[in-house]
């Protein structure tokens, strides 16, 4: 593959790191209260980033709009979150720190992550629980009436803040409140069933976007000084997935075709406790939260074949591979390595359930040590929840888990301003390269959507406007605008045309099967070679074969569909160019070629130690390569060992 | 199993709608409702009739974005369950199944099973939230919040604003969510400073929009939450207190 010799600029402060924030803060240029509200910014996206983001540049004075293709901005797929939001306050008392959160971040990500974004992440943490606290969020509390924590996969010690089993909720519902009020004192325009089909671009710089009402399919241009992406992440590229339905890459995916570097397409999580599909027709996977590993424990049957109920197999006859391979971190380990060992289990025909493709999570000793009532109140819903799904009983039989796709770590490139190549374009959240790396420890990303949006961006971006201050925003009527109208017309309008036979969720289906089997939780240059062809088939067919029936002008979800199915046909290509780049495994990139003895990851990082920034050269021409060398400066590289 | 639908079908908002019967053949127990619903629009694709629109998301029960009448009870026959947690294997083979939008004067309908909820987010806009913007918050541990009050904040926090109470009242009133929402603010003590004017603000946007309540507790029944109607107690008593209140407040102008 042919990269640049450009490294690429990431803006990182000097100094040392624990500095570097406050330094750069203080060095950014202020925008002058007064002059906020001569700047205009769209926010596209009101999950968590968008809507803290949103709420925050209204309450500092900015002109604001923000968009979102849901109803309400209360809908976004954040809500899902159940686990929980990690902080260093050290409540605890059990040797917590930012520097600790810090260096279990970058190691959790398998050193592929820039280490000045990560200090500054683990840093405004701490401010996060305070401000959710004060906007009502009812975290769990000790009877003394201050708040609990729980230990989560990759740390050793309790940093864990959380709402039942439905803290993205909350934190949500905290953020679009946050809004809500903005909305009401009229400094947010807010635009609901709306989708951004592309970013406007003049002389290199963003200027605004071409939105489609979902509901009357008028298509309209928004030009803004500055376009915030806050869109979340593409793991519906797999088609099965624990994302809500609608979640999509289209926003960065178009970006990306419009200049903006797409960072580490590869990294996805595959989540080690999903419920396993019942059968073919399964339209999307439920996630168990990973807290269920703090109390329970995940076995297979020693005998391969083996196909007892789980209560008739006595103790000895049960392998809790997780504690017997890795007795320091045991059922606690990070997500991409209890992923990966389940896989083996199934590979060694040791699956559980009806179609043999699970393992157990069993809750027996900790009802034993604890109590029924104490497991119902840590994980009551979450209980119910997994019974409605398979109408069985956690509390008497163990449940059925297996690993799927979560989280992409990949994502737009952005630099320690959180601004993409493109400048004025931004990338928060699940949407942007984010500071995980290779693999995302559990309860940080909505740490970092929150970072993001509440106390990273509102201050960052004002080094970009203060350039811009009495300069218009540039005219809708303008002609990059009207092109950018006509080419989203153009493609809805080629949906509706093809007139096939198959529905857009055939094609996604063949998609999802492809990318899991060949760029999920294994992959190989071979595996790799083989998917790149069939998604061109695919991507050939579609374009053949489709069938959108309808029209444009009005609600019409197949249409919605096959914009996203469309884009996931071409990223997922890009996906599988950057795991083939990649000759090393790490996180949750794991490359069958490059593995220890005992089949663990094998890092190079004399040669992969970077981040991998894709630049489209056009849909004819394969992409090209920048890197962003990482250097670890405060972090040890060392091979992660969770033994 | 093999089943029979009436479905509600509406091209556009402005447009009559109308029931229509669709045949479900060979839906697994395993599906759930929306996975049964997904299987005929397939078949509606392939035979080139427009599929059913609905709206869902999560399809966890989590973001409130499904919900429909389903024999009509909103979010059918199961107790506690959102639409999308439903599953088949509480029908019966041969069953006839009657699925329909929330039917509300406050909520048209957009297309088919989908109607417009925007008045949830006004009455949100109106004082659901606390005033209190980013940067300025002290230290989450400064005020000690009791368990049951936390604990209590949690179980009106949990609506999901999936509008199912609304649909469910003979009035299509909304105060079991109105009540959710000012009562998991109202309980904290980071809520009480703005309690009354909350209650005030978005009782009286709830009422241009929405039925009055009369007490048949239809909405607890429906709410796949289980969100207790005690809510509405609380809330009408912050509701007369903010009366007094706000006299207070004129007198010190
Ligand atoms: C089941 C589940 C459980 C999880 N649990 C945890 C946990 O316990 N702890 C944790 O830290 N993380 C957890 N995560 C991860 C975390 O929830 C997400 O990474 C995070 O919420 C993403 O937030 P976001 O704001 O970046 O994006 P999202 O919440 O996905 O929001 C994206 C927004 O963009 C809008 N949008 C997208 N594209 C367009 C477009 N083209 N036009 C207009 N609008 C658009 C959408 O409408 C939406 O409002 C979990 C994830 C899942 C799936
Ligand atoms: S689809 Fe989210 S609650 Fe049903």
């Amino acid at each position: 593959m042919e990269s640049s010799i450009y490294a690429l600029d990431a803006k990182i402060p000097d100094g040392p790191i624990q500095d570097q924030w406050d330094q750069h803060k203080f060095a950014t240029p202020l925008v002058n209260p007064a002059n906020k509200r001569k700047y205009d910014i769209i926010v596209i996206g009101t999950g968590l980033a968008g809507a803290s983001a949103a709420a925050s540049f209204g309450e500092l004075g900015y002109n604001v709009k923000v968009f979102t293709y849901s109803d309400s901005p209360r809908r976004a797929h954040s809500i899902a979150a159940q686990g929980g939001i990690n902080a260093a306050k050290n409540y605890p008392n059990d040797g917590d720190s930012i520097f600790r959160l810090f260096y279990d971040t970058v190691k959790g990500g398998d050193y592929r992550s820039r280490e000045s974004n990560v200090y500054r992440l683990a840093q405004v943490a701490n401010e996060i629980i305070d401000q959710t606290t004060a906007q009502g969020i009812p975290y769990a509390r000790e009877y003394g009436g201050l708040l609990d924590n729980r230990s989560f996969g990759g740390a050793q010690v309790s940093r864990t803040f959380y709402a039942r089993g439905q803290t993205g909720q909350q934190l949500l519902l905290g953020a679009y409140q946050a809004l809500a009020r903005q909305i009401d004192a009229g400094t947010v325009d807010y635009y609901n069933r709306s989708e951004m089909l592309e970013v406007v671009i003049k002389d290199d710089h963003a200027v605004g976007v071409i939105i489609r009402n979902l509901v009357s399919g008028e298509i309209t241009s928004h030009s803004a000084h500055v376009v915030v992406l806050a869109t979340g992440g593409y793991s519906n590229v797999f088609f099965l997935s624990t994302n809500a339905m609608a979640c999509n890459g289209s926003a960065i995916w178009r970006a990306y075709r419009k200049g903006a570097f797409f960072a580490n397409p590869a990294f996805t999580q595959i989540h080690p406790t999903c419920i396993p599909a019942a059968d073919e027709h399964q339209s999307k996977l439920t996630l168990m939260s990973e807290s269920l590993r703090n109390d329970g424990r995940i076995w297979v049957p020693i005998t391969p074949g083996d196909n007892r109920p789980a209560n008739d197999i006595p103790d000895e006859e049960r392998d809790y591979y997780l504690e017997r391979m890795y007795p320091a971190f045991g059922n606690l380990v990070p997500r991409d390595v209890a992923s990966r060992a389940a896989m083996r289990m199934l590979d060694e025909d040791r699956g559980v359930g009806p179609l043999r493709n699970g393992v157990y999570l069993d809750f027996k000793s900790a009802i034993g040590r604890l109590g029924q009532a104490k497991i119902e109140e840590r994980y009551g819903n979450l209980f119910e929840m997994y019974e409605r799904i398979t109408d069985e009983n956690p509390y008497e039989v163990p449940m059925r888990i297996y690993p799927a796709p979560h989280y992409t770590m990949g994502g737009l490139w952005v630099d320690y301003n959180l601004m993409t190549t493109i400048p004025g374009l931004y990338a928060i959240g699940e949407a942007n390269f984010s500071d995980h790396g290779a693999n995302r420890l559990g309860a940080s990303a909505l740490m970092q959507g929150l970072a993001d949006g509440y106390f990273v961006l509102p201050y960052t971006i004002g080094g970009y406007l203060v350039d811009y201050l009495n300069v218009p925003p540039v005219s809708t009527d303008d002609p990059v605008f009207v092109e950018a109208r006509a080419a989203v017309e153009e493609q809805t309008n080629a949906f509706l045309a093809i007139n096939g036979t198959q529905s857009v969720d055939h094609f996604h289906r063949q998609l999802g099967n492809v990318m899991i089997e060949h760029c999920g939780l294994a992959r190989s240059r071979e595996g790799l070679e083989t998917a790149i062809d069939e998604i061109r088939e695919i991507r050939t067919n579609f374009w053949k074969d489709l069938r959108v029936i309808g029209t444009s002008d009005s609600l019409n979800q197949s249409l919605e569909r096959a914009g996203r199915v469309a884009d996931f046909l071409e990223l997922a290509e890009l996906m599988c160019i950057d795991a083939m780049d990649r000759e090393e495994s790490c996180g949750g990139h794991f490359r069958l070629e490059h593995q220890t003895e005992d089949g663990e990851a094998k890092r190079d990082d004399v040669n992969y130690a970077y981040s991998a920034a894709w630049e489209s050269m056009g849909s004819k021409n394969a992409p090209l390569l920048h890197k962003e060398f990482l250097e670890f400066e405060y972090v040890a590289l060392s091979q992660r060992s969770y033994k | 199993m093999d089943l029979s639908l009436k479905i509600w079908r509406q091209a556009r908002a402005n447009e009559e709608g109308e029931f229509k019967t669709y045949q479900a053949k060979n839906v697994s127990p395993e599906a759930s409702f929306l996975e049964m619903l997904d299987e005929v629009n397939e078949e509606l694709n392939a035979t080139g009739e427009d599929p059913i629109a609905f709206e869902h998301d999560c399809r966890e029960g989590i973001c409130g974005a499904c919900g429909v009448m389903i024999n009509g009870s909103p979010h059918g026959p199961q107790s506690g369950t959102a639409t999308c947690q439903l599953h088949m294997r509480k029908f019966e083979d041969g069953d006839s199944i009657t699925i329909e939008p929330w039917r509300a004067t406050a909520f048209p309908v957009l297309k088919d099973l989908i109607v417009d909820r925007a008045p949830f987010d006004r009455i949100m806009e109106a004082g659901g939230y606390i005033s209190v913007n980013t940067g300025a918050a002290p230290d989450a541990n400064i005020i000690a919040v009791p368990k049951w009050s936390a604990e209590s904040a949690m179980d009106a926090a949990s609506c999901i604003g999936c509008a199912a109470c609304v649909a469910a009242c003979p009035n299509s009133a909304a105060n079991l969510f109105t009540a959710a929402k000012t009562q998991h603010l109202n309980l904290l003590p980071q809520g009480k400073p703005e309690r009354y004017l909350r209650a005030a603000a978005m009782v009286e946007t709830m009422e241009q929009y929405f039925g009055s309540c009369t007490n048949y507790g239809e909405c607890e029944k429906a709410c796949p939450k289980n969100i207790s109607i005690d809510f509405i107690a609380m809330m009408n008593k912050d509701y007369v207190r903010a009366q007094f209140f706000n006299m207070a407040r004129q007198g010190q102008k």
